[in-house]
């Protein structure tokens, strides 16, 4: 009965000088949910990907109900019955659901798509698993939820009878995640098999039958999960006690930036819809909500790249709210951006290029406009050396630093100027716990020295363990703030669904 | 005033609009495949100047107009492989490498013309499509002069419309080319090949627009002189956008546009004191134009230009 | 097969490249040659023969490569800010009509030494609005300028063949219709006595100097470069991104116009047209052939120019069609494209 659907057996995998995946061995049973677990950088995704051919592995193999799995090809995977709904979903926007779901399913030189039969087929699994679409819509019309569904049906449109989810809550609120984890279940009781991938603990532990753990590219540890508790996990996890640094309460100053009624229009996603926060000197004010509730455009204004369309924006009595990125620069405010590879570090300059880019105009870093260069390099090996930025000098290629070290050097060049204001913007994403520690370490110290900061994030321990007060984003308003005395889960929970009051005392 | 409704009113007129337009239709049909792929092909102009040369060569050698056109659309293909190799697995700057075939297909052209052909005062004729007049429906007035009374190679480049709109909507081909260009991860995801898919779909295309080069030698001309082609190319490549990447716009962009240039050519016989370079500007100007207005509306596929490497996420 | 990136770019393969693409290029190309009947090895012995045999042909090539220096610096400049710039043939006819013009009767009137680069300056600004116009359409209205200035090439082409048969017609002038001619005493002086080399090639130089200072020192020429490498982290870092644009499209099409001011100066003396045998196009093989890089513009340039001045005295000394150099000049691009690919990424089976 519950013999094993899928077996892992020594997979190896090689980027280079990198080893993903160091000798894999798992099992997944028949009929259950299996959780795998690791910190950014695990070796999660690639594993998965090798399950689905995306990637070849450089040894081992995958066996699906004792039958191998010819390597690198998802035809392969799928007629096998394996089906991924990925991290980042693999549609089209400007298709439609139907069309999203069939491609690839029929012969390519039929001379005209089964469309009648598709959809009726497609009813149906909608309503036996649960999963509402339209499928004449257009998908980059939906939601997140919506696509995700999409992406669900795919899989199972194919008969898959074994479904692999990678990270599927990232960017689910938990209503909506816990919904996921049902339908999953009743996936389970019809015959499918479920492997998730997660770095929540919580998930984890509410809604899989076994956990495995991946660490550094190899299996850390097997558990049972009602044998096993957060601690452990998060130790497996992890591997040694990386203590994340403290914050401390201390007085706070006046306030630095302050935001009043503040509207910001976006052409695609959510906009800012007349918000109202102040961050103060000395404090970190936390910005939560679950992605693509108006984060992106709170970023993008604070950042310069985005212009506010009513209300104002100001920064030492100052209203900064339409200016460019460059009047903000010179004003002195420091921005670490959402993404640090399309928006904060240019892979292809040098460290030292990239550490000054921002402040070129400035008579340290430019003469007659000429760029001093021995200035520009003397203050990237200060960064390096302040910052701890790992397998860098001042002429490598940005492109080869890790992400911690990355985000490091972002986060240096910001801080070396002794900012009054700092905007973190998911300042962590991707990283692993030493490169967290080590960033949760410097906006403590830049908090000790009375910046103010504010810190948007989608990973709510960071936010209650970095912040003095915190606010909930949800559909471009903003909650009221709480303190983070008063911030628990239940607290927290209410206000990331959109209930508070609306009168407020700041 | 009168005389733009005399000339709208001739049938005269919208037979050669037909006439200029294919060329063009071939063209955008062309370039619509391969960008609805997710392939811009600047290669067009070069692969219509070598379409026009290989076509015209194969019948001055000898063989049948249909043959022509064979070679013609084997040599688009020929191109068209090359540009989807460097551009597609290669993952080459989609820009220069089209350049590059332009330059090479028409430099090609050129040489291969020189070396086999003796061009004396003029340049040598072969005796192109004559007019394929439909039985019945080419008697009926107005239509019967316009639409009716066409080369073989204008009902080709209406057919091929036809068949473009319905592989393109209707098919399971259609639909895995459409999302080469939009999402070539989601095509892979579901166990299709995208680079084979962007192949396929570029060499196809590229056989189009041959055939839109040869018929300016084979149907409109009878013969060969190096830059023939004018730019249709590039007129083609902004109709696309003009026509949204959808088959049936296409041909009324193509349409629209052969109007234009049509009518200023007999307006040139109609005001014989302005320069005719400004009225030949004006299929450039207009294209421009259309570019500009279009923009802003334009529902690009997602992932044209962008060079899909496998495992690179 | 799969592509793995390197952790660098590969200096060595990035001196190698364009040799090897040549070598490539020439190979393939002896194979046309040999179809037309002839030993490739004598075609490519009269080319170098015909480029450089003689005291003659040494400055011939190198009058045929000063258009295609400053053609290749305007593809350079410009596809090193991503403003894909294929509009230098149309940038190089309108500098070459404006110098035309001010030169037969505006300036003539001016000590030599104040109007020569008064025409240039004026001619280069020419050039300069001609691509701010497709750039300024871009940032206003997201319209791929590639297409624009394509299109804008035949535009100006007929302009000028409007102009030289009308206003600016020369009335002595028999056979085809030429531009009225610029004032003797305005004309560049030769560089080499009995030949038609002339300064300008020093100013070709002079060009590819400064704009390699600029591109490696200032604060434009980096904040440029990251425009082009990442336009959204480049904005994020504060660079003001459509004033930096406009700004390359004025440099990119000044160095076009300034092409066909030099070559008006220079060896013609007046504008036809067909003075330009694609110089704009050639350029932008010439810019990639150098890798973008100003010094290797000057090298790629001369090479260009060796294989077409070459290549028009093998025709007569063969009966090879001349259309050959095209041939090699484009193939030798796509190889050049195939081959910086190695700079970047290693094959892995």
């Amino acid at each position: 009965m519950n013999g094993p659907v899928l077996e892992i057996s020594n997979i190896t995998k090689r980027f280079g000088a990198l080893t993903a995946n160091d000798g894999v061995t798992f099992h997944l049973n028949q009929g259950e949910i299996l959780a795998l677990l690791g910190e950014n950088g695990a070796g999660k995704t690639t594993l998965m990907n090798i399950i689905f051919g995306h990637y070849k592995a450089d040894e081992g193999e995958v066996r699906v109900n004792g039958a191998v799995l010819p390597a690198s090809h998802p035809r392969a995977a799928i007629a096998a019955g394996v089906g991924m709904v990925h991290q980042h979903f693999t549609l089209a926007g400007n298709l439609t659901v139907l069309e999203n779901i069939i491609i690839g399913s029929e012969p390519l030189l039929r001379l005209d798509s089964r469309k009648a039969e598709a959809l009726a087929k497609i009813r149906k699994l909608s309503e036996t698993f649960g999963l509402p679409v339209n499928p004449a819509a257009r998908v980059g019309d939906l939601s997140v939820g919506e696509r995700q569904r999409v992406e669900i049906l795919k899989a199972l449109y194919r008969d898959s009878r074994i479904l692999i989810l990678d990270e599927p809550t990232a960017v689910l609120a938990r209503p909506e995640a816990e919904q996921l984890f049902r339908t999953l279940r009743g996936m389970t009781a019809g015959g499918l098999s479920i492997i998730f991938i997660s770095h929540k603990l919580h998930e984890v532990m509410a809604s899989s039958d076994r956990v495995v753990v991946l660490r550094g590219g190899r299996v850390a540890a097997e558990r049972v999960t009602a044998q096993t508790s957060p601690a452990e996990l998060a130790e497996l996890m992890v591997g040694r006690s990386v203590v994340r640094p403290k914050r401390e309460g201390h007085a706070t100053g006046k306030p630095v930036l302050q935001a009043r009624g503040l509207s910001v229009t976006q052409a695609h996603g959510t906009g800012l819809d007349g918000v109202d926060f102040e961050v103060r000197e000395g404090e970190i004010l936390g910005i939560v909500g679950v992605s693509g509730n108006g984060q992106a455009a709170l970023g993008r204004v604070l950042s310069g790249v985005a212009h506010a369309t009513e209300g104002s924006l100001t920064f030492l009595n100052e209203d900064i709210g339409r200016m460019t990125p460059r009047a903000l620069i010179r004003r002195g405010l420091g921005r670490i951006p959402e993404d640090r590879h399309a928006e904060g570090a240019i892979g292809d300059l040098a460290v030292w290029e990239n550490a000054v880019l921002e402040r070129l105009e400035e008579p340290a870093f430019s003469k007659w406009g000429f760029v001093r260069r021995s200035a520009a390099r003397s203050f990237a090996s200060d960064l390096i050396r302040r910052f701890d930025i790992r397998g860098a000098s001042p002429d490598t290629r940005t492109r080869q630093l890790s992400g911690g070290n990355m985000q490091k050097l972002i986060l240096g060049r910001n801080l070396a100027n002794n900012p009054r204001f700092i905007l973190a913007n998911q300042p962590t994403r991707g990283l692993d716990e030493g490169a967290i520690a080590a960033v949760h370490a410097e906006l403590l110290a830049a908090r000790a020295a009375g910046a103010a900061i504010l810190l948007i994030s989608e990973d709510l321990d960071e936010a209650v363990a970095l912040s003095d007060r915190i606010q909930a984003i949800v559909r471009g308003k903003l909650s009221t703030p709480v303190t983070a005395e008063e911030a628990d889960a239940r607290t927290l929970g209410l206000m990331m669904a959109g209930m508070w009051e609306t009168s407020h005392a700041v | 005033m009168s005389t733009t409704l005399d000339i709208l009113a001739s049938a005269s007129l919208w037979a050669a609009v037909l006439r200029i337009a294919t060329p063009l239709i071939f063209g955008v049909l062309g370039a619509l495949i391969c960008e609805r792929a997710g392939v811009l092909n600047l290669g067009i102009e070069g692969i219509m100047t070598m379409g026009a040369m290989a076509g015209w060569l194969t019948v001055f050698w000898g063989g049948s107009l249909w043959m022509g056109l064979l070679v013609a659309a084997l040599t688009g293909m020929a191109f068209g492989l090359l540009h989807a190799v460097l551009t597609v697995p290669l993952g080459l700057s989609q820009h220069v490498t089209g350049l590059g075939i332009t330059l090479f297909a028409a430099a090609l052209s050129y040489y291969l013309y020189r070396m086999w052909v003796q061009v004396g005062d003029l340049p040598p004729t072969i005796e192109p499509f004559q007019p394929l007049k439909i039985p019945g429906l080419s008697d009926i007035p107005f239509l019967g002069e316009a639409l009716f009374s066409q080369t073989a190679p204008t009902y080709l480049a209406l057919a091929a419309v036809a068949v473009c709109a319905w592989v393109l909507a209707r098919t399971p081909l259609g639909l895995a080319i459409r999302m080469s260009g939009e999402n070539p991860h989601a095509v892979e995801a579901q166990g299709l090949n995208p680079i084979r898919l962007r192949i396929g779909a570029v060499m196809a295309g590229s056989a189009l627009m041959a055939v839109g080069g040869a018929f300016l030698t084979m149907a409109a001309f009878n013969s060969f002189f190096p830059t023939m082609v004018q730019g249709r190319g590039w007129i083609a490549i902004a109709l696309v956008v003009f026509a949204s990447w959808q088959p049936g716009k296409a041909l009324l962009g193509a349409l629209l546009f052969a109007l234009f240039d049509a009518f200023q050519l007999r307006l040139q016989t109609a005001m014989p004191d302005a320069p005719y370079q400004l009225f030949l500007m004006a299929p450039y100007v207009l294209s421009i134009v259309a570019l500009v207005i279009v923009a802003r509306r334009a529902r690009v596929p997602e992932a044209l230009m962008q060079p899909y490497r496998r495992g690179e996420r | 097969m799969q592509f793995e990136r390197r952790a660098d770019v590969s200096m060595p393969a990035l001196v190698v490249a364009p040799f090897a693409a040549i070598a490539v290029a020439l190979l393939l190309c002896a194979g046309l040659i040999a179809v037309a009947g002839v030993n490739p090895l004598t075609a490519y012995a009269e080319m170098l023969k015909g480029a450089f045999g003689s005291r003659l042909s040494i400055t011939e090539t190198l009058t045929r490569a000063v258009p295609l220096i400053f053609t290749g610096l305007a593809a350079a400049v410009a596809f090193r800010a991503r403003v894909w710039n294929i509009g230098a043939e149309g940038q190089f006819y309108i500098g070459a009509l404006v110098t035309a013009a001010l030169g037969h009767s505006l300036f003539a009137g001016l000590p030599t030494a104040a109007a020569i680069p008064l025409i240039m300056a004026t001619s280069m600004l020419a050039g300069g609005l001609l691509l701010m116009v497709p750039v300024a359409l871009r940032l206003r209205f997201g319209v791929d300028e590639v297409v624009v200035t394509l299109l804008m090439n035949f535009i100006v082409l007929l302009f000028v063949g409007l102009m030289v048969e009308g206003p600016l017609k020369d009335p002595m002038a028999f056979g085809w219709p030429q531009s009225v001619a610029v004032a003797a005493d305005l004309r560049l002086p030769k560089l080499v006595p009995r030949s038609r080399l002339h300064i300008g090639f020093l100013v070709a130089i002079l060009a590819a100097v400064i704009v390699l200072v600029i591109q490696a020192r200032t604060v434009f020429g980096a904040e440029t470069r990251a425009a082009g490498l990442a336009p959204k982290a480049a904005a994020f870092a504060g660079v003001p991104l459509a004033r930096r644009l406009m700004m390359v499209a004025l440099l990119s099409g000044g160095l076009a116009g300034l092409a066909g001011s030099v070559e008006v100066l220079g060896p013609t003396g007046y504008v036809t047209t067909t003075m330009s045998p694609g110089f704009g196009y050639a350029g932008i093989v010439v810019a990639m052939l150098a890798a973008l890089h100003p010094a290797g513009v000057v090298a790629a340039a001369i090479f260009i120019a060796t294989i077409f001045v070459g290549a028009d005295a093998m025709s007569r000394a063969t009966g090879v069609p001349s259309f050959i150099a095209d041939v090699i000049m484009s193939v030798s691009l796509l190889a050049m494209l195939t081959a910086l690919l190695f700079t970047t990424y290693r094959i892995r089976r």
